[in-house]
């Protein structure tokens, strides 16, 4: 994060700044340019934060990497109860488990810790991000940043490993390919329920248990096959919130199985088209809840 | 404040409100279920100018409106109506371009990295508001010096005491050159020391930049040792706008000197205007103007009865204000 | 204990609940988001007695039991945090625990008192519904005689005293670590899956099913639902959770003593 900030400011305004008022860089390209170096300035003074307390630290990491591993051997114990669950092997299941544990510790990572929205509104500590001149969203986003979240990354890349050696993909072109693109877009559109729920706390600002149900929840219910489930809840997880852009459609794809709701094969394809979707959608929400916290004051 | 003075004949204002208007809808609950809706005017149809380079106290009891207007002067809070511009820019509209010209301490919210050096703290700052190198080093060597910093830079915040840190927080307002300062209780908290290395910081960046200045305070001293103008705000209306020794003459303030004499006693003699206006068992409260000397009041009395200790209250804002507000209403 | 401090205890249960009930538009959220965990769960349950009938011994609809009784207790046990053990090892933290040991009342029930008090308030506010949920919508094997479900709740009042001796031992560590924090994932981490709540426990093959069954996570949520199950001799059940209720608190008061022993060397 730091290195794509960079030092010399890529928004190239960098001098202007103070003198006369800053240049405002390109209106929306600059905007989010801004948005990754302030990102990148916050995150690497909470990294260095964290390093006050190393002890901690180490547990907080290997916590978080327990958990899910014992999250993982919750299915393993499953397993060695039956040989297939709503009519997927435990290879396959922990393809789905790999793919969706992956992408949301990468967006649980970069932008985990906006559901303490909330509580800066209740403190009042949200005012001082206001009066700084880079994106509240994005400071909200690197507030409390912490590589310890990379222990559900690593973990969830140990469980796709231990499933691609297990399973017999047919690889083509298209599959290999899908792969990247299922992981990025996967935390794409978990990074958008993420931002979207915390929009959600300038509305309600005790609410932030709500945004666990869509997010960690959300994960644990794409760890599972789509045949599990009721149709209706498939259905809300495909229109609605659409989760199953992460890993049920186009793991349908790599695996070559049939798929949920009777969907055409292309729309394994789709998942890229659908994060940058939610992402707006959620950016919007975001500027809708920053615009209401301002006229209301709380 | 010559300084202040000539800014202001010379140039137009650079603060300027007309007519600013901040209303709340305010939920409360009257039962269970059940919710009751209503209108708050935080802000009433405020208006006022402030010239470049002024030191203005904001004053006014709790919930009058202050911290309200200051969130609508920094962008925070976009206002219901009315016309508002700082440095010709409207707050609101252009956050981000305006927080370059501004500098905010809030008063009880340390806006410094907890955990890390005070200088990591800075050299965010540096970056984060893209401050050329060496006007960077030039304001952070002089906030280190007037401030005495040089020996807390390297030790991290949550070590600092309040003031220290107080004194930490005003530099980070200021190392971008901020045309504007808006600080929220700047010495509350402070001990003596550091009330006064913090006003004769405030003074000296006012009179050298021409930093615009706007402080909301619970301490009166604070306003009669930097301001030569205090706006009074209640129920979002501004009450007084003028010099201080106006607001003096409106409600003269008084002090009080509590006393504990060996044992129980009658109210003491003081010299006249000083009486005593409370006694409870061997300790009795006297008050006077806040003009006179404490020194003599103390000398009369500790030669007449057997004093074991004393000291002396200054008198608040809220008290100088509820004066005012009852001399008005017998008016 | 005289009646006086039963009455101070009383009063500070009583405060943890009303704590707890201001917050209203959180307790929807919990309410909702138990839901939906639950909603989840049960369907990957279903599932799995759909492939196995039977497995551990439980049908279908005790199963499905199971998962919304998980969601209902899973709050009021603070089996994966949210209990009283942040604001304690905050309180270590800033040395603010140096004014609790100068109150007149006993340090651990202090605490204890506190916690019953919000745990009272979780199971009500937060537990309740989904419960009610779950037993609408989906086959649930629940029992009809009262004194079956006055069973359950004694076994859910003593998993609240291991639950509570468990959170209040990790909340000490904070004495001597300066941040507490890993710990306490560490615990709400083996608690989620020693007490059944990812899977019940008598699911656990062999000797790891063997082990867990007797560690301590196991009073909180396969103790309760066994005996609301009908699937274990409610006294033997009581008995084991008030043996480790015994001496999980018996060590939380001997690790408090020599840890208040270096507050007051230290000088607080």
């Amino acid at each position: 994060m730091t290195e794509a900030a960079g030092t010399a400011g890529p928004a190239g305004s960098a001098g202007a700044a103070g003198v006369d008022g800053p240049g405002r860089p390109g209106p929306r390209r600059g905007r989010v340019l801004e948005g990754l170096r302030a990102y990148g300035l916050i995150a690497a003074m909470w990294i260095r934060s964290t390093m006050a307390y190393r002890t901690s630290f180490v547990l907080m990491t290997v916590a978080n990497f327990a958990m899910t591993v014992l999250d993982f051997v919750a299915i393993l114990l499953m397993f060695s109860q039956v040989d297939a669950l709503g009519g997927w092997s435990l290879a396959e299941v922990a393809f789905l488990y790999g793919v969706s544990g992956v992408s949301f510790g990468l967006a649980d990572l970069a932008v985990g810790s906006m559901e303490r929205l909330g509580r800066r509104v209740r403190d009042g500590t949200l005012d001082t991000l206001l009066v700084r001149p880079v994106p509240v969203l994005a400071q909200m986003a690197a507030d409390r940043f912490a590589l310890r979240r990379l222990g559900r990354v690593t973990q969830g890349v140990l469980v796709l490993v231990y499933a691609l050696v297990l399973l017999d993909v047919d690889w083509t072109v298209a599959k290999v390919l899908l792969m990247p693109v299922m992981l990025l877009s996967g935390a794409g559109i978990f990074c958008a329920v993420f931002v979207a729920a915390a929009a959600f706390q300038f509305v309600a600002q005790d609410a932030s248990e709500v945004a666990n149900a869509f997010t960690y929840g959300g994960t644990t219910m794409l760890q599972y096959p789509p045949t599990v489930f009721a149709q209706d809840l498939v259905r809300g997880a495909t229109f609605v919130v659409p989760l199953a852009f992460v890993n049920w459609l186009p793991a349908g794809y790599v695996l070559d199985r049939p798929f949920p709701l009777a969907l055409p094969e292309w729309v394994a394809f789709t998942p890229p088209l659908v994060a940058v979707a939610c992402c707006a959608l959620a950016g919007l929400a975001w500027r809708a809840g920053l615009r209401s916290y301002r006229s209301t004051g709380s | 404040m010559t300084d202040g003075d000539g800014a202001a004949a010379g140039g137009a204002a650079f603060i300027e409100l007309d007519g600013v208007e901040k209303v709340f809808d305010v939920r409360r609950k009257t039962g269970f279920l059940k919710r009751e809706r209503r209108e708050v005017r935080a802000v009433d149809g405020l208006s006022f100018t402030v010239a470049r380079g002024e030191m203005v106290g904001y004053i006014g009891p709790n919930g009058a409106g202050k911290s309200t207007t200051i969130k609508m002067l920094t962008g925070i809070l976009t206002p219901s109506g009315g016309r508002l511009r700082v440095a010709g820019i409207d707050p609101s509209r252009e956050r981000t371009r305006l927080a370059h010209r501004i500098g905010v301490v809030f008063g009880q919210r340390t806006t410094l990295w907890w955990d890390l050096p005070l200088i990591d703290s800075y050299r965010l700052m540096h970056r984060m508001y893209r401050i050329p190198d060496a006007r960077y080093r030039e304001n952070l060597d002089r906030c280190v010096e007037l401030l005495q910093l040089a020996e807390l830079l390297e030790v991290p915040v949550r070590q600092l005491s309040l003031g220290q840190r107080m004194r930490g927080d005003i530099a980070a307002a200021l190392l971008h050159d901020p045309d504007v300062l808006y600080l929220d209780e700047p010495t509350i908290g402070l001990d003596v020391v550091s009330k006064a290395k913090v006003r004769g910081f405030l003074r000296d960046v006012n009179a050298e930049r021409g930093t615009t200045v706007l402080l909301t305070t619970h301490d009166l001293q604070d306003i009669e040792q930097l301001c030569s103008r205090v706006m009074v705000i209640d129920h979002g209306r501004l009450m007084y706008d003028g010099p201080l020794a106006g607001l003096h003459e409106v409600g003269e303030s008084e002090r009080t000197l509590v006393v504990d004499l060996e044992r129980e006693l009658p109210p003491v003699e003081a010299p006249a205007p000083a009486r005593v206006v409370r006694v409870e068992g061997p300790r009795q409260w006297l008050a006077f103007p806040a003009s006179a000397s404490a020194a003599g009041l103390v000398a009369a009395i500790a030669a007449r009865y057997p004093l074991v200790d004393l000291s002396v209250r200054e008198p608040d804002i809220e008290a100088v204000i509820a004066k005012m507000y009852a001399e008005r209403a017998s008016a | 204990m005289g009646v006086g401090s039963g009455r101070l205890y009383a009063a500070v249960a009583a405060g943890g609940f009303r704590r707890y009930a201001t917050y209203r538009a959180a307790t929807a959220a919990g309410v909702f988001t138990n839901t939906v965990f639950g909603l989840i769960l049960v369907y990957t349950y279903l599932a799995l007695w759909e492939e196995r009938p039977h497995l551990g011994g439980y049908d279908q609809a005790q199963a499905v039991t199971f998962v919304w009784l998980g969601q209902a207790l899973l709050a009021a046990l603070a089996i994966g945090g949210g209990g009283m053990e942040n604001e304690l090892m905050e309180r270590i933290r800033t040395g603010d625990i140096a004014v609790d040991l100068y109150r007149p009342a006993d340090l651990q029930l202090w605490w204890l008192a506190a916690d019953v008090g919000r745990a009272v308030f979780q199971l009500l506010g937060r537990g309740v519904v989904p419960f009610v949920f779950g037993a609408l919508l989906f086959p649930v094997a629940l029992p009809r005689e009262v004194s079956a479900w006055a069973l359950f709740l004694v076994a859910v009042a003593l998993a609240m005293l291991v639950g509570f001796a468990l959170r209040y031992l990790v909340a000490l560590s904070a004495f001597w670590l300066m941040d507490g924090t890993g710990v306490a994932h560490m615990a709400w981490i083996a608690g989620l899956f020693c007490s059944g709540m990812l899977l019940p426990l008598n699911v656990f093959p062999g000797a790891l099913g063997e082990v867990v069954r007797v560690l301590p996570w196991s009073s909180l949520l396969q103790g309760p639902a066994d005996v609301l199950l009908g699937e274990a001799d409610p006294v033997g059940v009581f008995v084991f959770q008030a043996s480790w209720a015994v001496a999980l608190l018996a060590l939380g008061r001997l690790v408090q003593s020599v840890a208040t022993r270096r507050v007051v060397v230290q000088g607080g």
